[in-house]
């Protein structure tokens, strides 16, 4: 195969454009689709100041690298988990990319500062640590941008990431979700914007990405997300990508353009009538603890033995 | 040729030359869930692969709840 752009050999064919690149023309390509993203939907402005929430996998990594590499000055946000050796690998890292370009890291560390991690959470509620995980980084990506004035969460949400919770939200109707899955999520009180910059670029592309810019990411996948229902959704999609390369995406534009609107003045309601958490004050719907502080009173009672994952 | 999975990381010996297709077809991956990197420089499904080549087949499908 041949690049489309420069007639070179191709290193890498991406089906959903029938086409193919080679490294440099690639990489161009990966930093187009992101600058279309946030002009298209108004994700960051000049001088807003912009935290980029990192994990150490590909994602996130190449988020911020890509970022850089557009002119957009960000700093990054990085939350041990406390996973054991995957924890230590991930920030790792992200420590290892901040330093080598250096950025500035902010850390936060779930067992040291707020006294549980993720295995501790995930046993003392009974449920999947993937819901403790996910409510742990929303609240608290939100708290650090607030607190040191950031305008802007940017995440590294992929393409696939968003046609699998879409799939998700659909089978199961979630219209609360459905009005809020959107590549940019407003400000509002007690809220920093929230944006997706990655929305058109799949997860294959971002590790090619990473292979490509030589970025030293965290391989091995999570050993607690392993076998999730969010993994099985994205495993079902690439097969039909395969099939039929485009559907992931025309599903996921179909929806923003064609879908959400639908939706939107239901959870638009619902943050209009958030109240402030009795604890941590960040916006709640019952006017009482917040999920979060409410996870960590639970998962911080455990003993510290239930609460190690090595 | 030698062939480096992961998730679990394990290596497999498959006989050269095949493309890139046809090595994930006889490995029964879904092409859209990986990359395959021969040496370290990417390749795409219509490459060939020779006998002494050393693949690493990258799984790219990552995540949790959101």
């Amino acid at each position: 195969m041949k690049c489309r752009r420069c007639k070179a050999p191709a290193i890498i064919d991406i089906p959903r454009h029938n086409a193919a690149f080679c490294a440099e023309c690639f990489t161009h390509q990966c930093r187009e689709q992101v600058k279309r993203a946030i002009h298209e939907h108004r994700m960051i402005e000049p001088g807003n100041r912009v935290l980029v929430a990192v994990s150490g996998g590909k994602d996130s990594l190449a988020l911020w690298d890509l970022l850089h590499e557009i002119g957009i000055p960000a700093d990054g946000l990085y939350l041990g988990l406390g996973i054991g050796e995957y924890s230590d690998a991930s920030g790792d890292a992200t420590r290892a990319f901040a330093t080598a370009h250096g950025l500035h890291l902010h850390e936060v560390d779930l067992r040291e500062q707020y006294g549980y991690d993720i295995p501790g959470a995930a046993e003392a509620t009974h449920r999947a640590p993937c819901g403790a995980c996910g409510l742990s980084k929303r609240h608290l990506f939100n708290q650090v941008a607030l607190e040191h004035d950031y305008d802007v969460v940017a995440t590294g949400h992929n393409l696939d990431d968003e046609a699998a919770v879409l799939l998700g939200n659909v089978l199961h109707w979630e219209t609360g979700y459905l009005g809020r899955q959107f590549p940019v999520l407003p400000a509002t009180e007690g809220f920093a914007r929230k944006v997706k910059p990655l929305v058109r670029l799949s997860e294959r592309e971002m590790a090619a990405y990473c292979v490509i810019r030589g970025i030293d990411y965290q391989v091995e996948e999570c050993p607690m997300a392993a076998g999730n229902r969010h993994i099985g959704y994205k495993e079902m999609l690439n097969q039909l990508e395969t099939r039929s390369p485009g559907s992931k995406a025309a599903f996921v534009s179909g929806f923003w353009s064609r879908g959400h609107a639908a939706f939107s003045e239901e959870s638009d309601r619902q943050r209009a009538d958030l109240l402030p958490c009795v604890e941590c004050g960040a916006p709640t719907t019952t006017g009482d603890r917040c999920a979060f502080c409410s996870l960590r009173a639970r998962a911080s009672e455990q003993p510290v033995t239930l609460r190690t994952a090595r | 040729m030698i062939v480096v999975l992961r998730n679990p990381r394990r290596e497999v010996e498959v006989p050269g030359p095949m493309s890139v297709s046809a090595l994930l077809t006889r490995l029964e991956i879904v092409p859209e869930s990986v990359l395959v990197i021969r040496g370290d420089t990417l390749v795409t499904h219509d490459a060939r692969l020779l006998d002494d080549d050393h693949v690493e087949i990258r799984p790219v499908i990552s995540g949790g709840d959101q």
